[in-house]
């Protein structure tokens, strides 16, 4: 071994093949599979790409690096189910560019965060997370109410997030901005339009109290209140989706 | 290549980078993004002019010498994102013990300053650390000059723009959110041209060494820059939204976003954090002992069983996720062999001390570098163990990771560091020795102090906080709410915040001591050292 590694070291272009041959070994055996392996996503009824302000509220989310402190991955663990529900699917973030998977649980697991609060809750607390829960280290957001969102930027986002590969249509880009806004409230008479598009399972309102106003902090309870309520856990089959 | 056609492909790549700063500063829309338009214009521009009066100037009369003022200024960057860095990671420290000091202001919140720590220091404080050292150690280890009068500058200006560009973006909410990958795709490409020209001098410099053989330290950097290289496209694969925003969407989602990203960034601190300081041990260590590499097989054993291993080893972190368990195990299995070539350099390095053990007591930057070796050897038995699946039930999620990464960057990667430099300055500039050994060992031992509050607050509180996560009382229902085991850890959040203190207040004190050893008088005579061909071999 020493006299044929004293070879390799006098050639320093030899050398530095050798490295990125022998380095890439791991990636090409552990990832690459991951994209032919049928299985890897389980095929489950009800996921959706985003509707455009729930994509708003995710940005903002990825904006501020939630992931920082919240994890959106329930393990296949007892405490972990118990605490926030039926695990995690790989498919419930098929659509998420990046994944927000976390890796440090600082406050809690939102996987299963939609739902479980109602929208005032989630306002008062982002807020002054203090004022809600006594002894939360969470910083207050209470600036997203006070910034419009902006929607013109989200057709261009959709279009780059099918460039990815989400199935998003053509009428779907079309009306992102029409969507976003209207989404945000529920006088506009604008709900059969989003469920033709986007299916029965959008949540339309006005999520922060402020009807007047379409902000970052409606975008970002809109996403919060959709997070892990796409697929229906009584109905599925558990064969199928059997790791 | 000669040097006016070297000079062109640079100013080439330069001006691709100008015309990205003034699109970007012509198109953008938000604040932000547009001030990076004018950053990189303005760096790129200052860049290219620096190169077109190269290509007029005549050809310089290359002084047969190392090429060593780049260095200084890696140094110099060194210590100032080093200081910027602990700074921050303090401050983050205490607003997780008392949430008031967040200010609830969108710019100064845990989420978005959380990446300028992490960056200041693996990309700013380690980063410079590697660059530096790298150019010192290949000159040496060569005897040969860089092969390039102007790349070397271009690597380091292009690099530091890099983090720049990153560290103000993230308050402005320019982030992926991908950890440790966090910066937008313009300052990826940025990264990605002035790593392919890093690759490139460091290829050619070795091609002009009087050795036969490459030294070992030099394989070292070597896979660092070959590895961060490949890690740093595969996972920075995104599509922009358009020329007007920062924004854009990584290539890939879900599950394989997260085992992707988990490659990269256990990867990133097996290249970056772990070879490229290893590199540093191998040549600064025995140096600085006087003594050589205990075993050469050893090494051999080691650079390619870490080459090898690393990259299996990512999907410990997604252990129990939606990732298919064939990956889980798999990663598992080889994070535990991985402890074997990573002990083996732990013993070389430490068996390399043998006949000087008396300098570890005499001389701080020796004690220093010993230590960061036992430290690297904990860190890695501790992160093989929290890599077995039942074990990693306890430790995943909690402050358990946050003090095993802090044992190995607080007590392996600075404390290498720090003995490296209080040894390469000297050197470097020319001086008799250091300003103050016994700063350097007020240094040492702050740093010590802190590091060991740091890392045994850490594991008290995540282990006390995983363990209430799973206590459930006798009817089968939970103890605890979430909210009070977040209680539970504030005398941890305390200890650790005043463990950082220390730590950063050893780092002003090291910095001091550099910069009064640089303002310090010449060593006599030093004309005559460090001519490359006129030096016996080392």
């Amino acid at each position: 071994m020493d006299t044929k590694h004293a070879k390799l070291e006098r050639h320093s272009m030899a050398f530095a093949t050798a490295i990125l041959f022998v380095a890439s070994l791991g990636g090409l055996f552990e990832i690459a599979p991951l994209f032919t392996i049928e299985n890897t996503v389980e095929k489950v009824d009800g996921i959706r790409p985003y509707t455009p302000l729930e994509l708003a509220g995710f940005d903002i989310y990825v904006r501020e690096g939630c992931y920082a402190c919240h994890s959106q991955m329930i393990r296949t663990l007892k405490s972990d189910v118990d605490r926030y529900g039926p695990y995690s699917l790989a498919a419930e973030s098929m659509y998420d560019h990046p994944h927000q998977w976390g890796s440090k649980r600082t406050g809690p697991d939102l996987a299963r965060i939609g739902g479980k609060y109602s929208d005032d809750w989630h306002v008062a607390h982002l807020s002054a997370p203090r004022a809600v829960v006594e002894g939360s280290v969470m910083p207050g957001y209470a600036f997203l109410s006070d910034v419009s969102l902006d929607t013109a930027r989200l057709p261009s986002s959709l279009i780059a997030l099918s460039r990815t590969g989400v199935p998003y249509t053509d009428i779907q880009i079309e009306n992102a901005q029409l969507d976003a806004s209207y989404q945000g409230d529920q006088d506009a008479d604008y709900e059969d339009d989003l469920i033709e598009r986007y299916g029965p399972n959008v949540q339309v309102r006005d999520f922060d109290g402020n009807p007047d106003r379409l902000t970052e902090m409606d975008a970002l309870v809109a996403y919060l209140q959709m997070l892990g309520t796409l697929v229906d856990f009584d109905t599925l089959n558990h064969e199928e989706i059997a790791r | 290549m000669t040097r006016q056609s070297e000079i062109l492909l640079t100013l080439t790549a330069v001006l691709c980078v100008l015309v990205l700063g003034i699109a970007i500063l012509g198109w953008g829309v938000d604040t932000g993004y547009v001030l990076h338009g004018w950053i990189i214009a303005i760096a790129a521009g200052w860049g290219a002019m620096y190169l077109i009066n190269r290509l007029t100037d005549p050809s310089p009369d290359i002084p047969l010498e190392y090429k060593d003022d780049v260095i200084k200024w890696g140094v110099l960057a060194c210590f100032v994102w080093g200081v910027i860095g602990f700074t921050i990671g303090d401050l983050l420290a205490w607003q997780l013990a008392f949430p008031s000091l967040n200010g609830d202001m969108s710019w100064s919140n845990f989420g978005r300053i959380r990446p300028i720590h992490t960056t200041s220091v693996i990309f700013g404080f380690g980063g410079n650390a590697l660059l530096a050292t790298s150019f010192y150690v290949v000159q040496r280890t060569s005897r040969a000059r860089l092969s390039s009068e102007t790349l070397p500058w271009l690597v380091f200006g292009g690099y530091n723009l890099f983090v720049v560009l990153a560290v103000t973006g993230y308050p402005l909410g320019i982030t992926q959110s991908k950890e440790y990958a966090e910066p937008e795709w313009y300052a990826d490409l940025i990264l990605l041209f002035t790593w392919v020209a890093y690759l490139l001098l460091y290829m050619r410099t070795l091609a002009r060494r009087a050795e036969p053989h490459i030294y070992v330290a030099n394989w070292y950097y070597l896979g660092f820059i070959v590895v961060i290289a490949m890690l740093h496209v595969v996972n920075n694969l995104s599509v922009p939204v358009s020329i007007s925003y920062a924004k854009s969407y990584p290539l890939f989602a879900g599950v394989q976003d997260a085992m992707t990203q988990w490659w990269y960034g256990h990867n990133a601190v097996g290249f970056l954090l772990t070879a490229g300081f290893l590199g540093m041990m191998y040549y600064f260590l025995p140096k600085a002992v006087g003594r050589p590499i205990y075993s050469y097989r050893m090494s051999i054993l080691g650079f390619w069983g870490i080459t090898f291993l690393y990259l299996w080893a990512g999907s410990h972190h997604l252990h129990y996720t939606a990732l298919p368990d064939w990956v889980q195990y798999l990663g598992m299995t080889m994070s535990i062999i991985l402890l074997v070539p990573s002990w083996g350099s732990v013993f070389n390095g430490i068996l390399t001390l043998n006949g000087a053990w008396d300098k570890v007591r005499t001389d701080p930057a020796v004690r220093f570098m010993m230590v960061a070796v036992l430290f690297y050897g904990l860190t890695t038995f501790e992160g093989s163990f929290m890599a077995i699946r039942p074990v990693n039930t306890l430790s995943h999620y909690t402050d358990w990771t946050v003090g095993h990464v802090h044992a190995g960057a607080l007590g392996w990667v600075a404390f290498i560091t720090f003995g490296a430099m209080y040894k390469m300055v000297p050197w470097l500039w020319k001086r008799e020795s250091m300003y103050s050994l016994r700063l350097e060992a007020w240094h040492f031992w702050l740093a010590l102090t802190g590091t060991l509050i740091y890392v045994g607050a850490m594991w008290n509180s995540g282990i006390t906080q995983s363990l209430m996560w799973q206590t459930y009382d006798p009817n089968g229902a939970f103890t605890y709410a979430f909210i009070d085991t977040v209680d539970a850890m504030r005398p941890y959040y305390i200890a650790r915040a005043i463990g950082g203190l220390l730590y950063l207040i050893g780092a002003l004190i090291g910095s001091y001591n550099i910069y009064m050893t640089v303002a310090g008088p010449r060593l006599r005579g030093a004309d005559k050292l460090a001519l490359p061909l006129a030096r016996p071999a080392e």
